[in-house]
């Protein structure tokens, strides 16, 4: 609840001013009732907070913290807000939110970020509070202009009301009397009973312009007289540039300037295809440096060695390594793949450098952290730079990470005017920021048919350490002991351990799904692996040791959804997963073919959902459909490899993703739930993984430790 | 210089005859709706319509356009088969981050405009070329159905 006193309370007589200052309003209308312009806005008069602005004419504009990438946030946020203040969604205009940690930090991270699957859990009662603060001063306003008890006044529809006196006052009429009010200490937020909006599938806002082109993302920024980059980095990291030989890309028609800097090579020109060209005809020459024998089995070996080493317990119950001392025990390790985001809109980041100004049209999922490594590459303070957010072309992580925007403004530096720099697919693929690799090692004891005693041991790189380094404690990344530490079971003697082991020559950073990816991988499919031990189904076998009711509940449903007990034709199997993660509950149930040749073929994908209050529910299956495809195509192809020190794929041929040939049914069922709301753009991507595994795993009785799946294995092992 | 009908405007351009019409609709007429995806055909992020017709522009060099007619996402919506896979795409929400949906719309338009009833067989080989990172693919099949019943 704001208080007298908080930062956003004493940050309140400086909001109008950055209400009309600072704000960048989209580049496109979002919907044709959406306000398309900053010169267009109506004077402010009514900033209560951060997020909420309402004009003299009654327009209502919610400046929106969090980023669009295609998960819908813009929607559910404006809901929250629409909701609380009793406001149609079609009265309200967005804008992206200007840098300010202070003013737009997520609640969660304390910096200004979408990632992780915390939007909605970060905001559900801040923009709420925000939206019924709102409310209380117009109606204080409207209270004391009628000489009325507040207590007898309602709101309906942008409106308040006076029904014992018949009137009525619109919110623009209000407003500037409003922002006079006290801003209320404890208001009171509506009964989810009375929810109008919370809870009913509503259109997205952001879906019309992209039907017909109009939206403009990051790439499509072209400020006036703007030239076009693109680059090549040294595809070893470390490398500098050793010699090169620009004579034949000079002469490409429309190139007008070649950049060298010790890292990489930047082509300039009038258009992206003579940049292109140009860059097709450079002859670069490398000092690859230290990592230039680099490979992905040094890689693993490395990694390896380090999980043989001490490890931080981040949590233990009761004599685990006592009970597994001995024989008889079952472990089992895993290993998962390096992993590219490969975002459909390509990297890229328009930049203008002048002597004391630096202006980016991007689309980044960290604006303060773009803001200020741009103000570090240029010498600036961060408030010399100003950045045009973009809606995201797909983030998935990639977009956590500013490494391409230092690059664009280096290169900026050196080209007078606005530059557009984009990579090129290959370039996006092969100098990108990676999903790790991991390493799980699993031991457990049977007892009784339960697991009496179990231990995880994850390894892999701590990128809280780099991304967000208060919120790592020097031992314990709690990312990457997530779904590792917290299981949905009943595990009486358990113990788990993270090894840091950060990759020599691989940038690494977030993938979605981030650390529950690989923790609840191996924890899924070692419950089969521990089920068949004991003969037992592996539905049967999660029942008996679950501990969770919302995990339990699930885990039924996605079961008699899927028809878990039904026939099914040889080489095919049904497969279960259950897991708890970013404050959701989900359980998915794969249904899996195999053929001779080892080819999977993911027929069915049943997906139960508890997500507490479901805000958007039509916007969670979709999140949930989607991020199963984003888990589905790191099952059947993602694998980033390493060979001399080099990325060796470079584009969607040796890359690949899932297409519409290989897409299986999808059912997604959500839960009713009053509980609070959790994440919903990672745990798709978590739960498809260790779903297909299993069905595999039933369909050809080879348990799938490491991913890609390996056809060859399958087809020779499988049975017929 | 080339001379191109683009959504039914005559346009002319001063470009080298070896540059894709991606690139072309992109960075000379601003046309920024037709995406850059991967410039290998190999993504369908680029696809455009020429004489209705569903081509990846980012392999079609501008010379060899001709006469034959352009149309892309900005101008597709004034086709039949256009405006009921971009009502569907509404209808269904289909759509998360859409950078890849104006190339999955024409994509679709084109196919509905030669088959009004596609089948799943009809609709895997019409679009598996297009790729959606966001994982959208069981609404576009939705989608295009929807259309083709609508």
């Amino acid at each position: 609840m704001p208080r007298a006193g908080d930062p956003i309370a004493l940050a309140r007589r400086d909001l109008l001013r950055a209400g009309t200052a600072t704000v960048f309003v989209l580049g496109v209308e979002l919907t044709t009732s959406r306000i398309a312009s900053a010169s267009a806005q109506p004077k402010v008069v009514f900033a209560p907070d951060a997020f909420i602005r309402i004009g003299g004419d009654g327009a209502v504009t919610l400046i929106m913290p969090q980023v669009e990438m295609g998960q819908g946030i813009y929607t559910g946020l404006t809901m929250l807000i629409a909701e609380e203040l009793d406001l149609a969604t079609d009265r309200i205009a967005l804008a992206a939110a200007p840098a300010s940690d202070k003013l737009y930090g997520n609640p969660i991270f304390k910096i200004q970020a979408t990632g992780g699957s915390t939007s909605m859990r970060a905001y559900f009662v801040p923009l709420r509070t925000a939206g019924a603060t709102a409310r209380a001063m117009l109606v204080s306003a409207a209270a004391r202009g009628w000489k009325v008890a507040p207590e007898t006044c309602r709101t309906e529809a942008g409106y308040v009301h006076h029904d014992a006196t018949g009137r009525r006052a619109d919110y623009g009429s209000l407003a500037a009397l409003a922002m006079r009010q006290p801003i209320p200490v404890d208001v009171k937020l509506k009964d989810p009973t009375s929810f109008r909006l919370i809870g009913k599938s509503h259109r997205r806002f952001d879906t019309p312009p992209k039907t017909n082109g109009s939206l403009k993302y990051g790439i499509d920024a072209m400020p006036e007289g703007m030239v076009f980059a693109t680059l090549a980095a040294s595809p070893v990291p470390g490398g500098k540039l050793k010699a090169l030989h620009d004579e034949q890309a000079r002469k490409v028609p429309g190139v007008r300037d070649v950049l060298r800097f010790d890292d990489m090579v930047a082509v300039v020109g009038r258009d992206s295809w003579a940049v292109q060209r140009g860059l097709a005809a450079l002859e670069i020459e490398w000092e690859d440096g230290e990592h230039r024998t680099l490979t992905t089995e040094k890689l693993r070996a490395g990694l390896n060695h380090s999980a043989a080493g001490r490890a931080e317990v981040a949590k233990e119950v009761g004599r685990p390594l006592e009970l597994l001392e001995g024989d008889g025990k079952i472990s089992v390790r895993y290993d998962l793949p390096m992993l590219a985001h490969a975002p459909m809109e390509p990297m890229n980041c328009t930049v203008h450098v002048t002597a004391s100004k630096c202006e980016m049209w991007v689309g980044t999922q960290v604006m303060t952290m773009a803001q200020r490594a741009a103000a570090e590459e240029c010498g600036f303070q961060p408030e010399q730079v100003d950045i045009h957010n973009h809606l995201i072309g797909g983030g998935f992580g990639r977009r956590l990470e500013i490494d391409h925007i230092r690059k664009a403004v280096r290169i900026a530096r050196r080209v007078p005017g606005p530059v557009k720099v984009f990579y090129t697919r290959e370039e996006d693929i092969t100098n990108a920021m990676y999903r790790s690799i991991y390493g799980v090692w699993l031991s457990a004891r049977l007892q009784d048919g339960k697991p009496v005693a179990w231990r995880h041991r994850v390894v892999g790189p701590a990128i809280i350490a780099r991304w967000l380094p208060p919120g790592f404690d020097g031992k314990i990344d709690n990312d990457a002991v997530e779904g590792a530490a917290e299981t949905p079971y009943t595990l009486p003697n358990f113990r788990a351990e993270y090894v840091r082991h950060e990759l020599p020559g691989v940038p690494t950073c977030f993938w979605r799904g981030v650390g529950p990816n690989v923790n609840v991988f191996a924890v899924e499919t070692f419950v089969d692996r521990l089920a068949r031990a004991g003969d037992t189904d592996p539905l049967i076998f999660r029942r008996r040791i679950i501990a969770d009711s919302r995990a339990r509940a699930v885990l039924d449903l996605a079961a008699s959804k899927a028809g878990w007990d039904g026939p099914l034709p040889v080489r095919t199997g049904r497969g279960i997963s259950l897991q708890m993660a970013f404050g959701s509950y989900l359980s998915a149930v794969a249904e899996v073919g195999v053929d001779d040749n080892g080819e999977v073929h993911v027929r069915r994908l049943i997906c139960a959902v508890d997500c507490g209050v479901a805000v958007n529910p039509d916007g969670i299956v979709s999140q949930i459909q989607g991020g199963m495809i984003f888990g589905l195509s790191a099952v059947l192809h993602g694998n980033i490899t390493i060979r001399d020190g080099r990325v060796e794929q470079s584009n969607f041929h040796d890359y690949r993703v899932v297409r519409m040939d290989e897409m299986p049914e999808i059912e997604v069922h959500v839960v009713r739930s009053a509980e609070a709301p959790g994440g919903i753009g990672e745990p798709g991507t978590v739960i498809v993984q260790p779903a297909v595994a299993n069905a595999i795993y039933a369909a050809t009785g080879i348990p799938v430790t490491r991913l890609p799946v390996d056809r060859a294995l399958l087809a020779r092992g499988g049975r017929t | 210089m080339f001379k191109l009908t683009v959504n039914g405007l005559d346009q002319e351009v001063d470009v080298p005859g070896d540059m894709p019409l991606l690139w072309v609709l992109r960075d000379v007429l601003g046309l920024t709706g037709t995406k850059f995806g991967c410039g290998i055909a190999q993504c369908g992020a680029c696809t455009v319509h020429v004489d209705g017709v569903a081509l990846r522009s980012c392999q079609l060099p501008v010379e060899n356009v001709g006469s034959r007619k352009v149309t892309t996402i900005e101008g597709v919506g004034e086709t039949d088969p256009g405006a009921r896979i971009q009502k569907a795409w509404l209808d269904l929400e289909v759509i998360q981050c859409g950078y890849c949906q104006s190339g999955q719309i024409m994509a679709a338009a084109a196919l509905l405009a030669t088959n009004a009833a596609p089948d799943d067989d009809d609709i895997n080989a019409a679009m598996a070329g297009n790729i959606c990172r966001c994982g959208t693919y069981v609404r576009i099949r939705e989608g295009i159905k929807h259309a083709a019943r609508g």
